[in-house]
């Protein structure tokens, strides 16, 4: 056999990412009245909302224009009128985000012109908005579905109505419902007007219900979204998040709407520039509130040092988490020896050394385009502390016997993924005692007497 | 509440017993735009194979199909782990225009050597049927070079329904059976098929042949492993569960190797016993031990569950469930075991059921009760809370449905991790249902105008 020839080539196994699909759903789950529909098999839309509902716990409808192999070879365009026809009968919605799959762009559908040719054909059934976003499965990762819908939704619906200029655009990312929540606290505490895109906070962690709601209550209301035409500014978390592909960015240009791009609020350091963006912006002190927190958060910061000092770990998911994460981790003492991503944007490791200090002393290795089975490889030469990341490196985690922190998405084998608050001086707060409690507990654990008290 | 209305094209799929004539329509494509919960070819295929352990899954695609599907089922394997392994071609933009063979042929290559499978399972995505990859080609020469089987599993997403997907991974193992030596095996011997071994349920069925004095030759795909497929095709019985799955390869297995088969579930005290008793007459003219041996057997595990059974039953009582499922035949045996329960099925439906399947389903059914096929989940809703449900048994999608509408709740699906079937599967049901339907928690949900 001819091994001399061993092809360098590996699969990946074990993906560290999800296709584009799915973060555009995701952000249709996250406007008011708003059903996302994917062009392509029905495979797509179940698989993607029954993970998504094993993350959230909350019904999830998206969907599917059904492709069949008629379908495949004279094009989908009759599907998806079909499609969205039924929708509108049945969901009655304010607005459909319409996602392509790798099956409908392959074989080259023209989606924006079959939804305008709908549109021209039923003005009756008007008032639904239709938002066509572009999100082949083989481009890209789950993120970049999720900026590329922000971003459609952003393009077709906003306008400019207003001569003057009022409220902040707040495009938050892929955070939790918690951190959407813990958003809407901040900017009504700031007692400043602002239109947030995506905005699953109650969508996608909401209440018991007494009578079927078709599509749960809560979201970004579509009038929010036109607004966003009239801001004073923009701002949008994420130092990855590629211009060409940012919200902001297309609202700089269309209406010259100042955009600020900053990183995602995870630590003091980075909250600390959102809190300074929102109060410079807006002319509006930071409220007290948020001083006590912050203060109350250096406090914990000192009382729990030595446990985390120079603790080792492996951090992994998006790039953008991976990067906020990063940035908390340095600042209390903790070293992120490997910052992994499924994410290939070739700006993560420059990304990184802006928000860690020493980043060269300290020997930091950032992969990109990563699969667990590398990280596990890689993590067992780290020899970290814990792991800090999504669900899936579960396997790894356990197979090093090492204590796995469970952040961002998708969460699947423990409670309250929707729940955890990342972001803000709260967030930081809660991640903090997370973290040092289990670096505590192993050290309780694994001590011949098991002390009662630290 | 206000009354939901149904989709145009859907009425059909839709039937009140007692109410008008029985006219099901099933077994065709899910409406566009209705929210099926179902899913498609390559899942069919998925989820057939997957429990065989010792081989290499590799999923010819985008990263999605594979990133999904990564170890989402319940399926036990009592050595190798491979089948949890998760991967994929992740095909690129490039690979799109260029052809995904190359990067094919290299993953085969590396995986094959790296993990050393019995077997190699490839999995066509949709759009590798668009692109026209010739996986059928590589994995042949693949198969030549490294001495193991690599199939093709024609699995594109859009070619069909779920059920297409069954098809393509009995047509992939067909390949295998055969192929081994069934030299010393038992005349009374049986191949378990369409048992996936969630939660260890394989080794619980297993066992109950066993103890009636059969050889199992192979549990298609409990797990599963490549050898014993290979000589499968010298037992002299196959067992189908699951036939939506399985019946594929028992025909094909009838054919070819003139092995007969029947359907069984195991599922409730009642179909579990059937299944054993009808396997055990089919031998009763080799071996007319047999039946004696199964009948001591089903006494002695129906006298273990009986009488915890009856103190559910009490705080059960009269209670109304709701039934969706995969496949229609094990919503028949649902009903059964719900009604050991002394609980009333007011809706009951399948993502797969045939003609003939729903006409078993409505002799079963009382009057009233709903019939869906291919439902949805503002019809699985609209009904349940009509019907007054205070259980769904059903699967992963439909669990935070219920749930947000304070029904209890019961997985019965292939990713829960409870083992349900035979008669201490039984028992785990019951208690299941018992702990969901009858929690304290519902005292806080939102009480509906009754």
């Amino acid at each position: 056999m001819k091994t001399q020839q061993k092809a360098e080539y590996k699969a990946t196994s074990n993906a560290c990412k999800h296709c584009s699909p799915l973060g555009a759903s995701l952000v249709f789950r996250g406007i008011e009245n708003t059903i996302p529909l994917l062009h392509g098999s029905q495979g797509c839309s179940t698989y993607i909302r029954r993970y998504l509902i094993s993350h959230y716990n909350e019904p999830i409808d998206i969907a599917s224009s059904n492709f069949s192999e008629e379908t495949a070879v004279f094009g989908g365009g009759a599907n998806l009128k079909l499609a969205v026809d039924n929708i509108i009968q049945q969901y009655h919605p304010a607005m459909i985000g319409v996602g392509t799959t790798c099956l409908s762009e392959t074989i080259g559908d023209d989606v924006p012109m079959i939804l305008r040719d709908y549109l021209k054909n039923n003005r009756e059934e008007n008032g639904t908005v239709i938002v066509p976003v572009s999100t082949p499965s083989y481009s890209g990762t789950h993120i970049d579905g999720f900026h590329a819908a922000v971003r459609a939704t952003v393009d077709t619906v906003a306008q400019k109505q207003s001569s003057h200029a009022a409220g902040i655009n707040f495009f938050p990312g892929m955070l939790s419902p918690a951190d959407h929540r813990h958003f809407h606290e901040i900017f009504s505490d700031f007692g400043v007007a602002y239109n947030m895109l995506p905005d699953y906070s109650q969508t996608l962690d909401g209440p018991m219900w007494t009578e079927y709601h078709k599509i749960p209550e809560g979201g970004t209301p579509v009038k929010r979204i036109v607004a966003m035409g009239d801001a004073v500014a923009s701002i949008e978390l994420g130092r990855i998040l590629a211009e060409t592909k940012s919200a902001g960015q297309l609202l700089a240009d269309k209406f010259e709407i100042p955009n600020h791009r900053i990183g995602l609020p995870i630590g003091i350091k980075e909250t600390d520039v959102l809190f300074d963006r929102i109060s410079e912006i807006s002319g509006k002190p930071i409220p007290e509130k948020y001083v006590q927190e912050r203060a109350r958060l250096i406090d914990a910061y000192a009382d729990g040092h030595k446990y985390v000092f120079e603790a080792r770990a492996v951090v992994y998911g998006e790039e953008d988490l991976v990067i906020g994460m990063a940035s908390f981790l340095s600042e209390i003492g903790i070293v992120p020896a490997l910052c992994a991503s499924g994410g290939k944007s070739g700006h993560l490791e420059a990304k990184l050394r802006q928000v860690i200090d020493d980043f060269d002393a300290k020997q930091i290795q950032v992969k990109e385009g990563i699969d667990f089975v590398e990280i596990g490889e890689i993590a067992k030469k780290v020899n970290p502390d814990f792991l800090i990341g999504n669900s899936k490196g579960y396997k790894i985690a356990r197979s090093m016997k090492k204590p796995l922190i469970r952040i961002g998405f998708p969460i699947h084998d423990r409670m309250g993924g929707a729940r955890i608050v990342h972001v803000g001086y709260r967030g930081a707060q809660q991640l903090f005692d997370t973290i040092t409690n289990t670096i505590i507990a192993n050290r309780q654990d694994s001590s011949p007497v098991g002390y009662f008290y630290m | 509440m206000a009354s939901i209305s149904i989709l145009k094209g859907r009425e059909k799929q839709i039937y009140q017993k007692g109410s008008q004539d029985f006219d099901m329509s099933c077994d065709k494509k899910s409406l566009a735009g209705s929210i099926s919960q179902r899913a498609c070819v390559f899942c069919g295929s998925r989820v057939v194979l997957y429990p065989i352990a010792d081989a290499l899954h590799l999923i010819h695609g985008p990263i999605g199909c594979a990133s999904y599907t990564w170890d989402i089922r319940g399926s036990l394997s009592s050595g190798p782990q491979l089948h949890r392994m998760s991967f994929s071609t992740d095909l690129q933009e490039r690979d799109i225009i260029f052809g995904g063979e190359k990067k094919l042929t290299n993953a085969l290559d590396t995986l094959i050597d790296q993990y050393k499978p019995k077997a190699a399972f490839v999995y066509a995505t949709c759009i590798v049927g668009l692109i026209g990859d010739d996986i059928d080609a590589i994995c042949k020469k693949m198969s030549e070079e490294k001495g193991i089987p690599v199939l093709p599993v024609h699995s594109e997403g859009f070619k069909g329904t779920k059920k297409d997907g069954y098809k393509a991974a009995c047509d992939a193992m067909a390949n295998i059976v055969g192929t081994g030596s069934i030299k010393d095996i038992s005349p009374l011997s049986i191949n378990i098929m369409g048992e996936f071994n969630i939660a260890g349920e394989a080794w619980v069925i297993r066992d109950y042949y066993e103890r009636m004095g059969l050889e199992v030759v192979s549990v298609f795909t409990g797990d599963g492993r490549v050898e014993n497929i290979k000589r499968s095709h010298g037992a002299a019985l196959n067992v189908v569960q699951c036939s939506g799955s399985m019946l594929h390869l028992a025909q094909h297995m009838q054919e070819k190797y003139g092995i007969p088969y029947i359907r069984v579930s195991y599922f409730g005290i009642e179909d579990m016993s059937k299944a054993l008793y009808d396997v055990a007459e089919h031998f009763q003219d080799i071996d007319p031990e047999v039946l004696p041996r199964t009948q001591a057997l089903v006494r002695e595990e129906v006298k273990k569950i009986h009488p915890v059974l009856k103190q559910y039953k009490k705080k059960l009582h009269g209670k109304k469930a709701a039934i969706y499922v995969g496949g229609a035949f094990k919503a028949f045996s649902m009903i059964k075991a719900l009604r050991t329960l002394g609980m009333d099925v007011v809706l009951a439906g399948s993502q797969t059921g045939t003609k003939e399947d729903y006409q078993v389903l409505k002799d079963m059914c009382d009057d009233g009760t709903v019939i869906v096929d291919d439902a949805n989940p503002v019809e699985l809703s609209k009904y349940s809370i009509e019907k007054k449900v205070s259980l769904f048994v059903g699967g992963v999608k439909e669990r935070p449905m219920a749930f947000k509408l304070g029904i209890g709740f019961c997985d019965h699906n292939h990713e829960r991790k409870l083992s349900l079937a035979g008669y201490s599967g039984m028992i785990n049901f019951a208690r299941e249902v018992y702990a969901s339907v009858t929690s304290p928690v519902w005292q806080f949900a939102p009480q509906r105008n009754q």
